[in-house]
C-alpha cells in the first residue's frame, strides 16, 4: 500500500473555487413579466371607478359596518370556543371504550361532517317549524314548562348554535389525532404514578396534544371567521351581509365587497399572529420549540 | 461475598415476620387467545432485589405490567404488601376494584420504563414533582425541596430545569426513577432500565439502581445485565414461554443452571 500523496498539508487551505454559474434566463423571463402584471394590478387599483375607494372609505368605520364587524368577531370566537369543547368531549367519547359513547358521537359526526353548513344554518332559522315548542319535563311525558322555540332561539343564539354544533365535529376529529398521537407510555407512567384518568388526560395527555391540535385549529379558527359570512342564511346580520344590505340601497356591489374583503384580511392578519404564538407555546420541551423561538412572528401562521 | 446492604444506614431492616411485598400464585395472563403468563408462583421479600432474566416475549413486562395493575390477570392472586391487586375479597368473592383504589395501590409502587416515558413538556423537576404535588396534594414548596434532593440523589442536581430533550438517554432514566421515588414507594419495578441506552451510559443508572438496593429498597429488576444481577441481586428468575423455568442465588443460577432452557439462553447472552 502506498501513501496517498493528494492529502491536503494542514495549514495551506486548499484554493477557493472560481466558477461561472449557469445562466436562468427563464428566471428572469418570468420576473419581467409578473412585474408587469403587477403594474398593471396596482394601475387598476387606483384608476377604476368600479372600485370607487370613496365609497369604501364612507362606510368603512361607519355604525352598521362596525357593527357587523363586532359580530363577525364574536360569532367567530363563541363558534371556535363552543366548537373546541364540545369537540374534546366527542372526541374523549368517540375514544371510550363504551360502544353507545363512541357510537352516538360517531353518528354525530356522521351527521354534521355529511350536510353542508349552509344547509344546517337555513334549518336553525327555521328551527321553529322543526322543534315548535321546548319545555322541560319527563320524557315521553308530563312537561312543566313550555317555551315557544321561535322567542327562545333568536337569530343571534341560532347563528352561533349552527356554528358551534357544526364545528365540534370537526374538531373532534383534530383533537382525536392530537390525543392519538401521545405516545402510550405517557399514560402509562401516569397510570404507575398514581395519577387519575381525568389528571393524566389534563396534565398528560392534552398538553402534548396540543401540539398536534393547535395548528389545525389556528386554520379552523380563521376559516371560521370566513364561515361566519354564512350565517346569512339565518338570517342575521355579520359583516358580508351588511355589506349586503348596504349595497342592496346604494347598488355600488364591488366597492363594498371589496370593503369587506379589507375587514376579513385585517382580522385574519392579526388571527395568524396569535397562531403563531400559540404553536410556539405548546412547542414547549421539543427541539422544535427551542428552534421556533428565534424566528421572527410574521414566518409563522398557518395558510388562511 | 457479602451483600453490599449488610452494615449499610438503610431503613430500619423489617421485621423477621413481616410477609413477602410481592406474592404471585398461579398468575395467569392472556391477550386474547394467546396465554402470555401461565401460571407464575413467586414471592419477593421486603428489601430484596430480584432480578429477571429470559428471552423476549416470554412475559417478562407482562408480569411487571400485572403486580401494579397496568394489566388485569385471568387467573390466581397477587399480592402487593399484602393487599390483593385490582380487587377486594369479601365474604369468598372478588371485587374489582374502583379506579380511585387501583391508583391508590400504584402509588406504592414505583415503576421505570425501559424507554423512561418522562413526560417531555415538563422539566426534570417538574416531572419530578408532578404526582406528589397533584396525587398525594403535597404543597408545592415542599415538593419542589423533595424533588431538588431526589435529583441530586440520582446525580442530576444541575439539571433541575433542562427539559427531557436536553438530557442524555442515562440522565433522562435516572430523573424517572427520581419521579418513581418521589412517591415513596414500598417497591420498585424496573422494565429493562438500560436497554435502550447507548453502552456508555448504562453505567451511572445501574450505579443510581444499586444505590437504592443498599439504601433497603425492594426491586424486581427485568434485565440483561448479568453483572448487575450477579453482584446486587438477591435471587435470579429466569422466566421463558410464561413461566419461571428456574430460580434461586444469582451466583449459582448464572454459574451453575440446572435446567437446560436457562443454560441454552445463557450460552447465548453471556
Ligand atoms: N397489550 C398486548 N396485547 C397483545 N399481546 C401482547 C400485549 N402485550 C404483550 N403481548 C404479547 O405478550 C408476549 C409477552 O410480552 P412481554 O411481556 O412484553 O415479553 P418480554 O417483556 O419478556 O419480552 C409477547 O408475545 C407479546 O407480543
Ligand atoms: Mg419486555
Amino acid at each position: 500500500m502506498t501513501v496517498d500523496n493528494d492529502v491536503v498539508e494542514p495549514g495551506r487551505p486548499p484554493e477557493a473555487i472560481k466558477a461561472v454559474p449557469v445562466r436562468h434566463p427563464g428566471r428572469w423571463v418570468a420576473a419581467a413579466v409578473i412585474l408587469v402584471l403587477v403594474a398593471m394590478f396596482v394601475h387598476f387599483l387606483f384608476t377604476s371607478d368600479a372600485l370607487d375607494w370613496a365609497e369604501q372609505r364612507k362606510y368603512m368605520f361607519s355604525d352598521p359596518v362596525l357593527k357587523g364587524v363586532r359580530n363577525t368577531l364574536w360569532l367567530t370566537l363563541a363558534a371556535m370556543v363552543g366548537g373546541v369543547a364540545l369537540g374534546i368531549v366527542l372526541a374523549l367519547m368517540r375514544l371510550s371504550a363504551n360502544p353507545l359513547l363512541s357510537g352516538v358521537a360517531w353518528v354525530y359526526l356522521w351527521f354534521f361532517r355529511g350536510t353542508p353548513l349552509y344547509t344546517q344554518l337555513l334549518i336553525w332559522g327555521a328551527i321553529g317549524s322543526l322543534f315548535p315548542t321546548v319545555g322541560i319535563g319527563v320524557p315521553f311525558g308530563p312537561e312543566f314548562d313550555t317555551w315557544k322555540t321561535q322567542e327562545l332561539v333568536n337569530a343571534a343564539m341560532a347563528a352561533s348554535l349552527g356554528l358551534i354544533l357544526n364545528e365540534a365535529a370537526y374538531m373532534a376529529e383534530i383533537v382525536r389525532a392530537g390525543i392519538l398521537s401521545v405516545d402510550e407510555g405517557q399514560q402509562e407512567a401516569a397510570s404507575a404514578l398514581g395519577m387519575s384518568r381525568l389528571q393524566t388526560m389534563r396534565r398528560i395527555v392534552l398538553p402534548q396534544a396540543m401540539r398536534v391540535i393547535v395548528p389545525p385549529t389556528g386554520n379552523e379558527a380563521i376559516s371560521m371567521l370566513k364561515n361566519t359570512s354564512l350565517v346569512a342564511a339565518v338570517p342575521y346580520a355579520e359583516l358580508t351581509f351588511t355589506a349586503q344590505t348596504i349595497y342592496a340601497s346604494t347598488y355600488k356591489i364591488i366597492p363594498m365587497l371589496v370593503m369587506a374583503c379589507l375587514w376579513y384580511l385585517v382580522i385574519s392578519s392579526v388571527m395568524m399572529v396569535g397562531q403563531y404564538y400559540l404553536e410556539r407555546y405548546y412547542s414547549k420541551g421539543t427541539s422544535k420549540g427551542a428552534r421556533e423561538r428565534r424566528r421572527l412572528p410574521f414566518m409563522g401562521g398557518g395558510a388562511p | 461475598m457479602s451483600r453490599l446492604r449488610k452494615g449499610a444506614a438503610g431503613p430500619a431492616e423489617p421485621p423477621a415476620d413481616a410477609g413477602p411485598m410481592v406474592k404471585a400464585e398461579q398468575v395467569h395472563k392472556s391477550f386474547g387467545r394467546l396465554e402470555v403468563l401461565k401460571g407464575i408462583d413467586l414471592e419477593v421479600m421486603p428489601g430484596e432485589v430480584m432480578c429477571v432474566i429470559g428471552p423476549s416475549g416470554s412475559g417478562k413486562s407482562t408480569f411487571l405490567r400485572c403486580i401494579n395493575h397496568l394489566e388485569k390477570i385471568n387467573a390466581g392472586r397477587l399480592w402487593v404488601n399484602g393487599h390483593l391487586v385490582g380487587y377486594r375479597q369479601s365474604g369468598g368473592k372478588l371485587y374489582e376494584l374502583r379506579d380511585r383504589e387501583v391508583a391508590a395501590q400504584r402509588r406504592e409502587i414505583g415503576m421505570v420504563f425501559q424507554r423512561f416515558n418522562l413526560f417531555p413538556h415538563m422539566t426534570a423537576l417538574e416531572n419530578v414533582m408532578e404526582a406528589p404535588v397533584r396525587v398525594k396534594r403535597q404543597p408545592k414548596q415542599q415538593a419542589r425541596e423533595k424533588a431538588l434532593a431526589l435529583l441530586d440523589r440520582v446525580g442530576l442536581g444541575d439539571k433541575a430545569q433542562s427539559y427531557p430533550a436536553q438530557l442524555s438517554g442515562g440522565q433522562q432514566q435516572r430523573v424517572a426513577i427520581a419521579r418513581a421515588l418521589a412517591m415513596e414507594p414500598a417497591l420498585m419495578l424496573f422494565d429493562e432500565p438500560t436497554s435502550a441506552l447507548d453502552p456508555e451510559l448504562v453505567g451511572e443508572v445501574l450505579e443510581v439502581m444499586k444505590q437504592l438496593a443498599v439504601d433497603g429498597m425492594t426491586m424486581v429488576v427485568v434485565t440483561h445485565e448479568m453483572g448487575f444481577a450477579r453482584e446486587v441481586g438477591d435471587s435470579l428468575v429466569f422466566m421463558d414461554g410464561g413461566v419461571v423455568v428456574e430460580k434461586g442465588a444469582p451466583r449459582e443460577v448464572l454459574a451453575n443452571p440446572q435446567h437446560p432452557r436457562t443454560q441454552d439462553f445463557l450460552s447465548k447472552v453471556l
